[in-house]
């Protein structure tokens, strides 16, 4: 049994995490890409980003102001707990005063602020089913400005692998500057309208550098992010080689009659932290391994 | 491209002097709005309301700050990154023409009227790195007000803040009518075609 307490107590620390410190494979990816930059405007932008990483690192102070919404996937393993959703919470309210986040949820209607990133179904919690001896919980903090720019788009299934790559290209055109790039795409190709969207979400865990286990889905990952990177929007949409830090996908069989194609786009800041709670009470916190 | 440190008050010979690309420094009192308070302060002047801070000459930054009261009615910043400045698009020529900022900050670029707005009354769009918060909250040395926090909240409220060498900032629109952003859209369209290709969806 693990208590809600401890629960909770890991939730503000691997939020703290989350947005003041990136993981490791996001930060090679800008170096990378501030190195092959030669124009001056965006070596600029990509300067400051890396400046500005640093100095939230020794800061411990949020990267961007923008903390987002809190998005949790909980695999819950075999370890038993109380109240998990609750513990979350708890500890969603307490990194908001503590770390602190900017309190950004509101009614969607009324938009009143609770102040404390809680209210109706926030912060969601993914659950995904698994076996293994520890309860692992991941958070993606996820700014509004990427999040805006997403899309889904119910294809014909003739339009094939085809329509799939023009709804690329067009989405990214469409985002231009707006999510802050070099960005990550995320794309769920199949499922349902709801399940495309999840996977493209769920696909910007990965990290940058890894590709999708079948070689097949890979190669199309590639042939995406080659092209797609070529697009000149540039770092913060002042033009330059790098538009792109990654392409994932991740797909699921669909209807006969459907190709549900959606993307959900990550600004530089791709934000994330993967802590596991065992039931002895040892906690780890894998996304951050070897960060300062 | 150069690089120029500006004092607030802003002057229009300084803001019409800047060009494309130039790197831009900005010391002395600017102020925060988004889309909110952007709509409060135009309501306010339609209304004959007061409204709390002298826009002429200064600048407007497109920032929901992370502040933190550290006693009461002090407050500092903590995380200050720019906001997607498409979103003030259809507030932001009739501002410029009702409150003269000198400078516009934000990120993303902005669209045609307000691009021949600036033209018209002499000010400029400064682009500051998005996402780059601690960056451009070192800048700043001091909140020296906040008004309408109540009403609209730590991200929408207006945030009077004094500026030591904030920045850097890229001059992306200048007061001749010339952005940045319509250059990469039109390098953009171009790479299309080619992508198409590549992709063999033309």
């Amino acid at each position: 049994m693990v208590d809600d307490k401890l629960i909770e107590d890991v939730v503000v620390e691997m939020l703290r995490k989350a947005v003041t410190k990136l993981p490791r494979d996001i930060e090679v990816a800008l170096k990378r890409a501030y190195d092959s930059e030669t124009d001056e405007v965006p070596r600029t932008q990509l300067r400051t980003i890396l400046d500005n990483i640093e100095l939230a690192e020794k800061g411990v102070t949020p990267i961007c102001q923008d903390t987002g919404v809190q998005i949790f996937f909980v695999r819950p393993g075999t370890v038993k707990t109380g109240d998990l959703a609750e513990a979350i919470g708890r500890g969603v309210a307490r990194a908001t005063k503590e770390v602190p986040l900017r309190p950004n949820t509101v009614h969607p209607i009324t938009r009143a602020n609770h102040k404390d990133n809680r209210g109706e179904r926030m912060p969601y919690i993914n659950y995904i089913p698994s076996k293994e001896p520890y309860l692992e919980l991941t958070v993606m903090p996820k700014g509004a400005g990427s999040e805006n720019m997403s899309a889904l788009a119910m294809l014909n299934p003739s339009q094939g692998v085809k329509g799939i790559k023009r709804f690329a290209l067009d989405t990214l055109v469409a985002a231009g500057s707006k999510p802050c790039p070099p960005i990550i795409i995320g794309m769920g190709i199949g499922g349902s309208a709801d399940i495309a969207l999840h996977m493209a979400k769920e696909s910007l865990l990965r990290p940058v550098d890894q590709r999708h286990h079948e070689p097949e889905v890979a190669k199309l990952e590639k042939e995406l992010f080659d092209a797609l990177n070529g697009i000149g929007i540039g770092p913060m949409g002042l033009g330059g080689r790098n538009t792109l830090l990654g392409l994932s996908i991740e797909y699921a069989h669909c209807h006969t009659a459907s190709l549900p194609v959606a993307i959900n786009i990550q600004c530089w800041a791709a934000r994330r932290a993967t802590a596991r709670i065992h039931p002895d009470g040892r906690v780890e916190y894998p996304s951050h391994e070897g960060v300062r | 491209m150069a690089e120029v440190h500006l004092s607030i008050p802003l002057t229009e010979g300084a803001v019409r002097g800047l060009k494309l690309g130039d790197t831009v420094f900005l010391t002395g009192t600017f102020v925060t709005a988004r889309d909110e308070a952007h709509i409060h302060a135009l309501d306010a002047l339609k209304t004959g309301h007061p409204v709390p801070f002298e826009f002429k000459d200064s600048a407007v930054f497109h920032c929901g700050p992370i502040a933190r009261e550290v006693s009461k009615g002090k407050w500092e910043i903590v995380a200050a990154g720019p906001t997607t400045s498409t979103r003030m698009n259809s507030l932001e020529p009739d501002f410029l023409r009702k409150f003269h900022p000198r400078a516009i900050i934000g990120k993303g670029g902005m669209s045609k009227p307000t691009v021949d707005a600036m033209k018209e009354v002499g000010a400029v769009y400064l682009a500051i790195t998005g996402g780059a918060a601690v960056v451009a909250a070192k800048g700043i040395k001091e909140v020296k007000a906040v008004h309408w926090l109540e009403e609209l909240g730590m991200p929408e409220a207006l945030w009077v803040l004094e500026g030591k060498d904030f920045g850097p900032m890229t001059v992306a629109i200048d007061a001749h009518g010339n952005s940045m952003f319509d250059r990469v859209d039109a390098q953009v369209k171009e790479n299309v075609g080619r992508i198409k290709k590549q992709l063999g969806i033309e």
